[in-house]
Parts: structure tokens; sequence; C-alpha cells
């Protein structure tokens, strides 16, 4: 059956179907995410982008091609690492779309389902940032760079030199990390929100794989539209 | 007036030009800023990252340590800006995710009802204390110093805030008013590319080129920010775009609190004028240590 499913126009296969679910459950926690349905593919969002000369695959062909059920695609794009969320497109869209907020949990996606063995220099980042906050409780540039770096080619740090010697001489540069007071609190919060979060994520998905195209959206309603203006 | 001041992570060390003259700005306009005590990082994009339910805890705790001392945010970062007042919107469109996230605040003995607006201090000057009584205090003018208003992104989107989302105008009507000349500047709202600086170097190099080409070409002699992060990129970067693209830009970026400081006749080791990697330049100098009060 799995093999039939992927050669008939039409059906999805099963990790598509599983990373389709996993992504609509994202859009569901977006307020007005299910305005994805409404997308009239006139590209507004792609000229407004400033970096969607560098993009694979540009915010318009991304919702046509989670349409078309093309998810690994999405997955495999450098676009949704590029999006610097300046929610230019956001801002554009003639139908409300919320493009910003659906490459977040594009994202999300990703991160989530290890889809990639080997994580984007985007995801190290990210979890180089929360892994800070966690520790802190507040951002610490210079160790987010350094443990980047040391992670990405050691040899990069020295070009950030120049820059680093400016900053100690402007007395912009924090050599340590500054820990909150309340940090034990604070952790406490994180541990809490993450046991929420688990409640919300579904065991197993009830969603049964098959359909591309409007059908394939899921059960994502849409609120009436109103006037000429979403 | 009192604000729960919300300065940021970057704001503490790395950009402490903007943090001290956003104080002494407040401070000359006798408004009380008081720090929000053991605030934490409000999570920015990267915090987007993870699930929902735990970024937006995150930045919820602050507003909850602001309710608490029954005062609206002043968030002059706007990542921070952006993050926080998204997450108060989220927070009262969806009674499930405001639940989620006071449950897990608990934890830590806080509560939120949802009270706390948070500001930006662009906002602030120009609707609440308003351009009449800030020129009331200008000492100085600016003598038709060409400037480019760079906006940026998040201050002005995703949602219509406090001035227009294509043509935000406030930061020319400020320093029109002040006696700068606005230099045409198209892409006040285009994105500097933020983090892109680490991840994908080259694409904001390119961002940033046009920005600094842009300002330049017509005529710029100063950049104005208004976030920490557009700000490193433009102000950091310039040595390596010139390497890049063989320009040879040196053009100083301030931020508007400091530009606002030395049209109020502020000294300017008050204004962290002595924060910037780039000479400010004979014009700017002068008017910066001109006899100030």
């Amino acid at each position: 059956m799995e093999h039939v499913a992927h050669t008939l126009p039409g059906l999805m296969t099963r990790t598509e179907a599983e990373l389709h679910q996993a992504f609509l459950d994202q859009v569901k926690a977006i307020p007005a995410g299910e305005r994805i349905r409404r997308c009239i593919q006139c590209g507004t969002c792609t000229g407004s982008c400033p970096v969607s000369y560098a993009m694979d695959i540009p915010p318009r062909q991304l919702i046509a091609l989670f349409r078309a059920g093309e998810l690994e695609t999405i997955m495999k794009s450098r676009s949704i690492w590029l999006c610097a969320s300046c929610y230019a497109c956001t801002t554009r869209c003639p139908s409300g779309i919320k493009i910003t907020d659906i490459i977040y949990a594009l994202k999300r996606t990703v991160m989530e389902k290890q889809y990639h063995s080997k994580a984007h220099q985007v995801q190290i980042l990210a979890n180089l940032f929360i892994e800070n906050l966690l520790s802190y409780g507040r951002l610490h540039e210079g160790t987010l760079i350094r443990k980047y770096y040391t992670r990405m080619g050691f040899w990069k740090l020295f070009g950030y030199i120049p820059l680093a010697l400016r900053m100690i001489k402007t007395k912009r540069l924090a050599f340590f990390p500054t820990k909150i007071n309340a940090h034990k609190s604070l952790s406490r919060i994180i541990k809490k929100a993450q046991e929420i979060e688990m409640r919300h994520i579904p065991e197993k998905s009830d969603y049964s794989p098959g359909f591309v195209g409007y059908k394939g959206i899921g059960n994502l309603t849409l609120e009436p539209r109103k006037g000429g203006n979403a | 007036m009192k604000y729960a001041y919300y300065p940021g992570c970057s704001l503490e060390k790395t950009q402490r030009g903007y943090d001290e003259s956003v104080r002494e700005i407040f401070k000359a306009l006798d408004q009380e800023l008081i720090e929000i005590e053991d605030w934490n990082c409000c999570g920015a994009t990267m915090y987007m990252s993870v699930r929902e339910t735990v970024s937006l805890t995150v930045s919820a705790r602050n507003l909850a340590l602001a309710e608490r001392m029954g005062l609206d945010i002043l968030a002059p970062c706007s990542s921070c800006f952006t993050i926080l007042s998204k997450t108060n919107r989220i927070l009262s469109q969806i009674p499930e995710m405001h639940r989620d996230v006071n449950e897990a605040l608990a934890e830590g003995g806080l509560t939120y009802t949802g009270a706390t607006r948070v500001r930006h201090p662009v906002d602030i000057l120009m609707n609440d204390i308003g351009l009449d009584v800030i020129k009331s205090r200008f000492q100085r003018n600016l003598n038709g110093l060409r400037i480019a208003p760079y906006y940026g992104c998040q201050i002005v989107r995703p949602d219509k805030t406090f001035d227009d989302r294509e043509n935000p105008i406030l930061l020319d009507r400020m320093f029109a008013a002040c006696g700068a000349e606005m230099v045409y500047f198209p892409l006040k709202v285009r994105c500097c590319g933020g983090m892109l600086m680490t991840t994908f170097e080259d694409t904001a190099l390119k961002l940033n080129k046009e920005l600094l080409q842009c300002a330049i070409d017509n005529g710029a002699e100063a950049i104005v920010t208004t976030c920490p992060l557009c700000h490193f990129n433009l102000e950091g970067y310039q040595d390596r775009i010139n390497k890049v693209y063989g320009t040879s830009f040196n053009i100083p970026i301030l931020y508007f609190t400091q530009l606002l400081g030395i049209a109020f006749g502020l000294a300017p080791q008050k204004l962290g004028l002595d924060s910037s990697f780039i000479a400010l330049g004979d014009k700017i100098s002068t008017l910066a240590e001109a006899h100030y009060v």
C-alpha cells in the first residue's frame, strides 16, 4: 500500500502525511493561521521579501507546494531558514495570511520531527540561544557567538577579533554572562510550560493521509470573510 | 508618568549607547523609568523555534512582573517590543493559551491578567508627551544635519501599532522639528537581515550594503536607528561590507535617542556617544560638544 501511495497522484507518502499533520498542528496554534487556505497565489509575499532572491523556494511557492502535499520538498529547502522575520509579506498579503508565522511553524516542524540528520546552522543557533537563556535567564551575546563558531568552524572566530577589539575599546563587551536572581524560579516556569505543551501534542495522528490541495489542508476552519479586507 | 523599563539583553552592554540615551531623554522630560527587577530575556525571534507555550511563557513573565508594578512597559529594543506585544495579542485572542501560560507562571508565584501595555519610546515621545513638549526642551538646532531615519522592521510590523507600516513618519517629524533635514530614504522599513548576519552572512551583508548605499547616495550624513540589531549590523559591519563590495562607507549610525539628546543639549558622555565604532564626524561632534547645559 505504501508503495502505491508513492506513485498515485493526489496521495501523499507516509512521511509527507506525518509532516503535513505535524505542520497543521503548529498552524492551529497561530491566531488566524487557517487563512493559509485563502492564498490566491498572487506573489505579493515573494515580491515583498528582501531575501527571496536568495531563496530556492520563495514564499508563494512554499504555499503552492504545501497545497500540493509536497512537504518533503519544503522541509529540504533553505528558504525557511533564510526568513529573517521582517514581516513584510505578512503586512502586505491581501488575504491576511500570517506568512512569517507559517514559516516559523515550518521551522518548528523540521526541528521537532528531526527531519534532517544534520542540524541546519539556524537550528544550531536557535538551540544555543535557548541553552543560553536557560542557563542565565538573559542572553549573553559573547557566549552565544563563541559557542556557535566553536560548532561551525572555530577559525571563523578569528574574523571577529577586530570587532571584539572595538567593542572592548568602546566598553561594549561583557566578558561574563549575568545570571538573573530568579533564575531557579524561571527554570521551574519553563519546565512547567514544557509539560503543558506536551499535553497538547497528539500521541498518535488521527489524520488519514491521501488528500492534497484544499482537502489536504485538513479540518482547519476559516472564519467568515469580512468585506474586502481580510 | 512612570514606566516599567525593560532594557532587554543587548542594551545591557553591547548597545549601552541606546540604554544610556533612553534613560537621559526620559529624565530630561521628567518621566520616571523604573527598571523591572530581575527581568528575563524576551526570547527574541529565536525563541519562536520552540513550541508556542514555552516561548509565550518566557516573555509573559516580564509582562506579569510589570503588571505587579502597575505600569506600562517601555521596551526600546524592536525585537523585545514585537515579541512582548505579540505575546499580549496571542494571550488575549486565545483564552486556552492564556490559561496555560498562567499555569506555568504560577510555578514562579506569578500571574498575568493581561493588563500590561507594551510601548516603544518613539510612541511615548510623539504620542503621549507630544512634539510641543519635546520642542520646548530643544536647546540646540541640528542645523540642517542630513539624516536618514531608519525604522527597521519590527516596530512597525507585523501589526499596525503606532505608526504607518509602509511609510512611518514619527521620527521624520521629530527631527524635522529640531532642524535636521530628512534625506529621501525609501528603504526606511527595509529589513537589515537581523540574525542572518551570523547564519547567512552574504545575504545580510548585501541587505546592509543596500541600506548604506541608499542613505549615502541621497546625501545622508548619519543614519538614525531605533533597533539594537539594525544598529549593530549597520555600524559593526561597515568594514566587512567595504572589503566585500569595494565600497568606502564610513557613515556614523546614531540611535534616535542619542540625536534627540544632542538637540536637548545633553552631555555627550551621558548619551553614550563615546560608544560609537565610527567617528561621528566634525558636524555631529561640533553639535554635540557645543556648550551643553
